[in-house]
This record gives structure tokens, sequence and C-alpha cells, in this order.
């Protein structure tokens, strides 16, 4: 599969090229912060890229606090942020 | 012969990782490799899946991924699997892992080869988690891995030979890097230590993109603020002396920037083994090997950035030194156990088994990244950048005035503040955080104690040991 | 030269200091570490009254969570009385548990198996009922002892309360018999008594002193999860917990205790093993906590874990913590060996010590408590 494909995120449609993380496109979209500190409500994004800081957290297909710097995206994700 | 499924157990799939598990898998060995990420590469090899589909750029990568298939074909290949924890077990290692699926999987060898690289270290300033704030590394990993660049109007910042290949890299994808600031010595790059330690080569190629590129590289100067409402919009730049303390400031709007102030090397696999540790030049604590990247602990090796950052090269020798010896201590262990089956005397085995121009390699190259570490040092004086508000850790929100309040209260080192104050109880369990907290309680960072390396469903973990479990009932 | 010397800055330190100082005299707590590095540092924070049977424990168990509210007001740290619910698996089990709410004599209401899911929503189906005790509650302990030692220093005069940190007990002063200080690290430290606060270590302090006390380690595991919004409103535990707790087997056993803190973290407790000072963690004890919680909680399947800690709890022989001045060597006093209830326990533990220390008539009967309790030591 090598043809760019979309996501959802939020309701609204995110352009994927294949073998982008769900991060990576969130970002080339345009999307820098994607979630909200639950303490202060500080807005988050993507920040150590590789798994580490948890910074990205979203939720894919229901399932909640997913890294979105190391998911991989697949055609149909419904990603939704808090 | 061992009664295991496995030989040799690798965890990491970066240049460390599978240099040691193809020179044990083309030794005869049963080998294992276990990654988490999707496909193999590490860090430094990172790289998209058209990369991938379509060889044929740089011809590292190619090599790299030549010797991924080689191993594919010789190995069992766990991508994907993150490995929460390794025990010992009946005289080998368990490596305790979670599938894509998130079901627990336990692989069992052995052996077992460490090579979990590392991560970047960062210290804290007013404003650094604000989107647009990236780490060195992160900014390289979304562009090698997905094809992403970072922003537009980029600062990279810190210190350490890494942000020259940051930077260009940047560059190269077309971002507009306003500047490098780096804090160390003002030789400029021309005298870059880089260069004065025979790295011609490499430096060059970066000095030369970064020329090209017009990126102006500043020695002696520091991101000490981050600005923004929601996002990045400007940083505070400032000239600063040896120990980091502000001389002046200027603002510089960007909206992008990529830190980095070195690495933090992943032991906790190691530490959770017993394995010895010491403080590497930068401090970082690392694990101890002898010259057959043995650690302490009997049937574990090390390889790569866990035993002292040094970047993929070394890491790749280190690799093939693990995996020669490996292979010489399970061809020596086998012999013993035929013998003994014969009844023939045991002999201890377990000679080095790599050629002596590899060790040779090795001695050249760690000294020199300990030479780099040392010409790269993180100083005090970005304690003076804090502001009571700036948070320390970003997981569980810790401002500055929390650490103080915690140290008033009588926590005099890293785990009790942590206990106090909770830096270090979030997500990345204290990763991103520790350093830091460390300095502000004036002590070498510690070995990291995290049982748990990577979060594991509850539902996963009940499942993890074959152990009969039965609910809710006193075992008696 | 203080009045008294406490040491240990843990828990029950920080609550004797407090307590003592409260009643006039100086203190000075000495800790070979920080404040609440030691097992206050790595367990949960249940203030429990449900745990207990009738007897001496339970006695001190409730004078100690009156003193919680009351310390609770004064010093800022999370206190949240927020009840605990045993929970039955059985008929059999529910009518045990009836049975014993009955005769301790506490604050308790029935919860049939209809009404479980009111209290808690995510409990499992098919329990048989419960027992709620309202007067159970939650502190975060580390926190509450640092506080404690600055109220007291505030409150009393820092000349009257003093924290000195890394210093290591390592003998005793002298006068003929009496204790009148401690050595240490840093040079000697004199004091007209000296409280032996020194939890897990309690033994080993007390035998510097040439006296025995049979305090053990005996291990516990506790997992925490990623942060969640609340889930759990209560301390949700089953019966077993409470035979485990007064349990004298060495083997393991394990228990669910569940529960949201406010940092958005559910804990997960509890095991209990004795296995000496073992630092190894366990992935068979850390699964069936994980088996346990999910049992209890079938909605925790899904959630993460993200961290577990463990840590050894001070236990005796007969389970019962050890209060008082030591007839062996006078001077001394012990407030040590509460195994798994050193955090609930430790108010009324600082209460009853000042009250020894000065003198005054005692609220509770020490004596079950006392330290010449154990038979000699063999050979
Ligand atoms: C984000 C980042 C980007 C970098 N980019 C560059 C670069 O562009 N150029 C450069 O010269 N250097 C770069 N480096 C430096 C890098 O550390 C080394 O150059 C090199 O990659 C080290 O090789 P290694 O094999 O030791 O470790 P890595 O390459 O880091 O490989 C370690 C592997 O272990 C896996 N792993 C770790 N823990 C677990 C676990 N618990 N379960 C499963 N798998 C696990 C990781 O997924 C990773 O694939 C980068 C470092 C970082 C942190
Ligand atoms: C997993 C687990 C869960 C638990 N859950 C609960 C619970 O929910 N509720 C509850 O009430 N209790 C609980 N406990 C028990 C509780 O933690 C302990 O009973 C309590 O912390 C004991 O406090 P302490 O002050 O006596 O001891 P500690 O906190 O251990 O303090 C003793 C101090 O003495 C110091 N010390 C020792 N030797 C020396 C020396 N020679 N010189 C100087 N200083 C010295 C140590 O450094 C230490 O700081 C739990 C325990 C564990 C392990
Ligand atoms: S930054 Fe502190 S725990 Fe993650």
């Amino acid at each position: 599969m090598t043809e760019p494909f979309t996501i959802t995120v939020d309701g609204r449609q995110v352009a994927v090229t294949p073998g982008q993380t769900i991060g990576a496109a969130l970002h080339a979209a345009g999307i820098r912060s994607w979630r909200s500190t639950r303490f202060c409500g500080r807005p988050r994004g993507l920040f150590c890229g590789i798994g580490v800081c948890f910074d990205c957290l979203v939720s894919v297909n229901g399932r909640p606090a997913e890294r979105a710097c190391l998911r991989e995206a697949a055609p149909g994700d419904e990603v939704t942020t808090s | 012969m061992s009664g295991f499924r496995h030989d040799l157990v690798v965890v990491g799939g970066g240049p460390a990782g599978v240099a040691g598990a193809l020179t044990a898998a083309l030794a005869g060995l049963r080998v294992a490799l276990v990654d988490s990420s999707a496909r193999l590469g590490g860090q430094y090899f990172r790289h998209s899946r058209a990369a991938q589909d379509a060889p044929g750029g740089a011809p590292e990568l190619d090599g790299f991924l030549r010797r991924g298939r080689a191993l594919a074909e010789r190995a069992d290949l766990l991508l994907g699997h993150r490995v929460w924890h390794v025990s010992r077990e009946d005289g080998g290692l368990a490596v305790h892992c979670v599938t894509p699926d998130e079901q627990p999987l336990t692989v069992r060898g052995a052996r077992l080869l460490i090579a979990t690289g590392a991560h970047d270290r960062v210290v804290p300033f007013p404003g650094w988690d604000l989107p647009g704030v990236l780490t060195a590394g992160g900014a390289q990993a979304l562009l090698k891995g997905s094809g992403v660049l970072a922003g537009r109007r980029a600062v990279v910042a810190g210190t350490g030979p890494f942000l020259l290949p940051v930077a260009a890299g940047l560059a190269g994808a077309g971002a507009d890097v306003l500047a490098v600031y780096e804090a160390a010595r003002g030789l400029g790059l021309a005298r870059h230590p880089v260069l004065a330690l025979g790295k011609a080569g490499e430096a060059a190629g970066y000095a030369l993109a970064l020329a090209r590129h017009r990126v102006p590289y500043l020695t002696r100067r520091a991101v000490v603020a981050a600005h923004g409402d929601g996002a990045l919009e400007a940083v505070t730049v400032a000239r600063i002396d040896a120990g980091w303390n502000v001389v002046d400031t200027r603002v510089v709007e960007c909206d992008t920037l990529a830190v980095g102030h070195g690495f933090v090397p992943q032991i906790e696999l190691g530490v959770e083994l017993g394995c010895g540790t010491r403080a590497d030049a930068d401090g970082s604590p690392v694990l101890v090997v002898d010259a057959a990247q043995r650690t302490t602990v009997p049937g574990v090796w090390a390889a790569g950035e866990p035993t002292g950052v040094g970047g993929w090269r070394l890491a790749e020798v280190e690799g093939r030194v693990a995996g020669h010896a490996v292979a010489a201590e399970h061809r020596a262990s086998t012999r013993a156990s035929t013998r003994a089956s014969t009844g023939a005397p045991a002999v201890s085995g377990g000679g080095h088994g790599a050629p002596r121009a590899l060790l040779a390699r090795r001695r050249g190259m760690r000294a020199f990244a300990e030479a780099l570490q040392r010409a790269y040092p993180v100083a005090p004086g970005w304690q003076g950048w804090l502001r009571d508000d700036t948070l320390v850790c970003r997981c569980e929100e810790v401002p500055v005035s929390r650490v103080r309040e915690a140290q008033r209260l009588g926590a005099t080192d890293a785990r009790s503040i942590k206990l106090l104050a909770r830096p270090g109880m979030g997500w990345c369990q204290g990763r991103i955080c520790g350093y830091a907290v460390s300095c502000l309680a004036g002590e070498e960072p510690r070995p990291p104690k995290r049982p748990i390396a990577q979060p594991i469903t509850l539902g996963a973990l009940a499942r993890s040991t074959d152990e009969p479990t039965t609910p809710n009932t006193p075992d008696e | 030269m203080s009045d008294v010397i406490v040491v240990g800055a843990g828990m029950v330190g920080a609550a004797c200091a407090y307590y003592a100082a409260r009643a006039g005299l100086d203190v000075t707590v000495v800790d070979r570490g920080p404040v609440a590095g030691g097992t206050t540092g790595a367990g949960e924070g249940n203030v429990l009254v449900s745990d207990k049977e009738p007897g001496p424990e339970l006695e001190l168990a409730l004078l100690s969570n009156r003193l919680w509210h009351s310390l609770a007001e004064a010093g800022d740290f999370e206190f949240e009385p927020k009840g605990g619910l045993v929970v039955a698996e059985t008929e059999e089990v529910q009518r045990a548990l009836v049975g014993l709410a009955g005769k301790q004599g506490v604050e308790h209401a029935v919860v049939a198996a209809s009404e479980l899911r009111d209290l808690e929503p995510h409990l499992a189906e098919g329990l048989a009922g419960g027992v709620l005790y309202p007067q159970d509650a939650q502190v975060q302990p580390m926190l509450a002892a640092a506080r404690l030692l600055e109220l007291g220093a505030r409150s009393y005069g820092h000349g009257a309360l003093r924290l000195r940190l890394g210093v290591t007990v390592t003998g005793f002063v002298r006068s003929g018999d009496r204790v009148t200080g401690v050595r240490t690290s840093q040079g000697d430290i004199l004091g007209g008594a000296v409280v032996n606060a020194s939890g897990t270590w309690g033994g080993e302090v007390a035998a510097l002193a040439g006296v025995h006390l049979p305090i053990l380690p005996r291990r516990g595991f506790i997992l925490v999860t990623e942060p969640l919004p609340p889930m759990i409103r209560h301390k949700v535990y089953t019966a077993a917990y409470v035979t485990n707790v007064a349990s004298d087997s060495a083997g393991l056993e394990t228990s669910a205790v569940v529960e949201s803190t406010q940092a958005g973290t559910v804990l997960i407790g509890a095991s209990r093993e004795r296995v000496g000072f073992d630092r190894t963690t366990s992935v068979p004890v850390l699964a069936r906590l994980a088996a346990q919680a999910v049992a209890l909680f079938p909605a925790l399947r899904d959630v993460r874990a993200i961290r577990s800690y463990h840590g050894f709890r001070p236990y005796c022989p007969d389970h019962l913590p050890v209060i008082g001045p030591d007839p062996r060597a006078p001077g001394l006093y012990h407030a040590c060996g509460h195994e798994g209830a050193g955090i609930g326990l430790a108010p009324a533990t600082g209460h009853l010590m000042a009250q020894l220390l000065t003198g005054a008539a005692p609220d509770l009967d020490p004596q079950p408590f006392r330290p010449d309790r154990f038979p000699e030591e063999p050979q």
C-alpha cells in the first residue's frame, strides 16, 4: 500500500503518507498540540518523538493513551484527543 | 545444549542490537530480537516505509537494511514488542514482552544482550513544555521516520555534536534554520572538537551543509526560555559564560525549537537484573561491561548507548563484539556439556571471540566518545534560568517551587523529592525529568529503577505468568 | 541537649516527635536518610479501622483515626476520609464479614449485593455483598510525615523540634545502665530519652542497646496504573485482606486492595511475603495482584500498569507494634513494628508515646505493646 490515505482526528480528516505515525501526520497537518494536561490544562503535542515522554497521547479506535509518535497510522483510524 | 528455545535474546533493533544478533546468528546460534518499533533501525537508522520499500538512498542505511534482511532470515524478529520486564529464570533469562495487540509474551533464552539505546537529555527552562519545542532527537525522528519537517522557522539549541546533524537535516529538508546555539566553548565550527578529534569527514560534511544553507553556528549561546500562547512563537537566546550563567539576552521569533543536552542511556533492564553500573564521563549511569561486552551479571551482555553514549558506529562495533563473545561462550558451554556427558573434564570457556582489529577499533572509538562527552558538559548555570513556575516534571506538572518545597521539608535526595512532590511518578517514569531532579537535588543521576519498563495492561499482566492464579483467596 | 531523641523520620517517628513537641518536650529527630525514605515511602496510606479484630490494635486504630482527622485540619497534606468497602465473594464470607463488623463495634453499614454498584459502579458482578466502613481513610504518608514534622517545628518552635537528616545511629551513650543519648556517624547526641522509631530496622537499633526486639521484614508489592478519571470511590478490598493481614504464613499472600488516588492513578496492593530484604521484582506476584484487581473491577483489564514498587513491613510475631519504655534499657523507648498499619497507627502511637514520656496517664493501656513481651532470643 503506497497510496496516501486519511484518518479521522476528532471528526476531521487528516492526510497520511503510508508509514507515517499518527503524531507525524498530525504535525504535518499543522496540528501541533492535541492534548491538555490533567491538572493545569497545558497543551501538549510531540516532544521526544520516540515514545519516551508520553506527551503525545491520543485515543485510537477507542483505545486511550496511545503514543501518537509510535503508532503508525492505518487507513480509517479514528483518533480522538483530550 | 541449553534447554532454551533461544541461545540469545537481544533487546533493541538499532545498530548495536542488529549487529549483535546477526553476528551470533551467523555463528549458528538461535537468536531472537525484540524491538518496540515496527521496523528495525533504532534511532540512527530510523527510516520511512518508502526508504525500506525503495532502497538506493543513503549507502549506510542500505547496508543496514541488508543486514536487517539477513537477520530476518536467520533469527526470530519480534517487532512491535515492548519489553516491560526481564528476570532470571531457571539459569536463563526471561524477557517479558507486550505484543502489538497487547498480549503478554515471554521470550526465554540462555543469554541476553541489552541494546536498548538512549533518549534525549533536555534540561528544563521556562516554556520548554510549549508545543513546538521538541527534543533534538525528536525532530530528527520525525524527519527520518515519517518524512515530516518539525517546523518552518526553526532554532536548534543545546549542547553536543548531535546538534549538527539535526540542524543539517532540518535545513536540508527545507526548514529555515535560524541558528544553532551551542552552549559549549566558543571555538566556532572551524575548530569544532569533532574536527580536533579526527572526525574531519563527518563534521566537515555537516559544516558544509550548514554553510550551504547559511545557518549560523554560535557557541556559548543557549535558549533560556520559550514563549508563546498555546504554541511556540519565540525563544529567548542568551549569551552565557562557561558556567552557563546568562550574560545578556535577546528574543528570536521561531515556530520550532529542537533542543538537546546529550543523551540518557536506557539501562533499566540491566538495573533490574542487578547489573553493575558506573557514572560515565557525562555523569549518566551506564552498565559496566568488560572487554567482551559482558555485564557483571552472568549471561547478560550490553552494547551501544547503555554502556556509554558513543554514537551509532561505536554501537555497531560493540554489538559485533558482543555477538562474537556470546557465540564463543555458547560454543564453550556446548563443548563443556558434551564433554560432561562423555565424562571428559570440563574447561572454562568464553574467550572474547572477537577479532583483534574490532577490539582495537572499539577502544579508540570509546576513548573518542568520552572525549566528546567531556567537550560538551552540562554546566549548572541552567538552574538559574528556571522560574518558580517552570515545570521540572512535565508528566505530573511539578514546578520548581514544589521541588524546593520538598527540599525544605526534608527531602535530601532525588528519591525523596519524588516521594514528596511527585516528579518522576508520571507516565514517563522520570525519563524526562530524572536528570534535572538529580541536579536540583545536588547529586549524580542514580541508576533508574523501573520494574515495569513499559506500560502493560492489567489484563495482560494478569496473564503474564503460567502460575495458576486463584484470585481473592489466600494460599492456605 | 534535647529531652527526647527520636531515631527515624518515618511516619511513626514524625508522629512521636510532633506529639512530644506538643507536650512541651525538646525533640531531635535523627534519620540516616531523608524524611520518609524508609517504609513510609514504600507503602500505601490506608488508615483503616475495618481490617482489625477486636482488641488492642483496634483500640489503637480507633484512637488514631480520631487523631488523623484533627491533624488533617492543621496539616497541609492529602487526607481523604473516603470510607472503605470490604466485599465478599460468597454468602459464607459475607456472613463472616457481618459477624466481624458486629464484634468490632466500629461504625459500619452492611451492604447487600444489590447495593454494591450504587456505591461502586465498576465492581464486578456476582459478589455476595459487603460492609462499608465510613471511617476508613486515605493519607499521602510521605507528605503527612514531612508536614507533621514541619507543623511541630512551626507550632512549638524550631528549637523544640529539630531535624537531623543523613545521620546514622551507630550505638547508644550510656550512663551506668541508663540510655542518655545516641552515638552517630556525626558524633554523639545526648538526650533525656531515646525513642526507637526505626521501623523495619527497629530490631537492629534495639540490638545496639543490647536488647532484643523480634522485628522482621514482610515484603509487599504495589502496582500503580496510568492516571485515569476518578473511577473508584472508596478503598475497596476483599475479605481475604483481613485474613491475610493477621496471617502467620511465610508464603506469598495477596489480596486486592484497590483505590483511586488524588493524582488519578489507581493503587493496587497488596502482597505479603517473608523473604527477608529481597528486592527482586517478582513477576508472579505482580501478575497475581493484577488478576485480583481485574476480578474485582473488570474495567481495569484495559488499564495499564506503569509502575510498581515494594517495601518491607516491620512485623512482630504477634502482629502488634512495640510501644513504650524498655525496662531492659532505662531511657530507651520503642515505637516500631507496626507491620502493615504504621501509617494508620502513627498518630495514636505518637500520642501515647508523648504521654509515656511526660508521665501523663495514657489514654490507652500500653501493656499489650510492651517491648519485653517477647521470649528472649534463643542462645
Ligand atoms: C531520538 C534520537 C534520534 C537520534 N538520531 C540520530 C541521528 O540522526 N544521527 C546520529 O548520529 N545519532 C542519532 N542518535 C543517537 C543514537 O543514540 C545513536 O547514534 C545510535 O542510534 C545508537 O544505537 P544503539 O543501537 O545503541 O541504540 P538505538 O539505535 O537507540 O536502538 C535501541 C532500540 O532499542 C529499542 N528498545 C529500547 N527499549 C526497549 C524496550 N523496553 N522494549 C523493546 N525495545 C526497546 C528501541 O525501540 C530502539 O529501536 C539519535 C538518538 C535519539 C535518542
Ligand atoms: C507494600 C506496603 C503497603 C503498606 N500499606 C500500608 C497502609 O495502607 N496503611 C498503613 O498504615 N501502613 C501500610 N504499610 C506499612 C507502613 O508503611 C509502615 O508500617 C510504616 O511506614 C512504618 O513507619 P515507621 O516510621 O515505623 O518506619 P519507616 O518509615 O521505615 O521509618 C524508619 C526510619 O528509620 C530510619 N533508620 C533506620 N535505622 C536507622 C539508624 N541506624 N540510624 C538512623 N536512622 C535509621 C530509616 O532511615 C527510616 O527512615 C505498608 C507497607 C508496605 C511495605
Ligand atoms: S517528566 Fe517527570 S515523570 Fe515524566
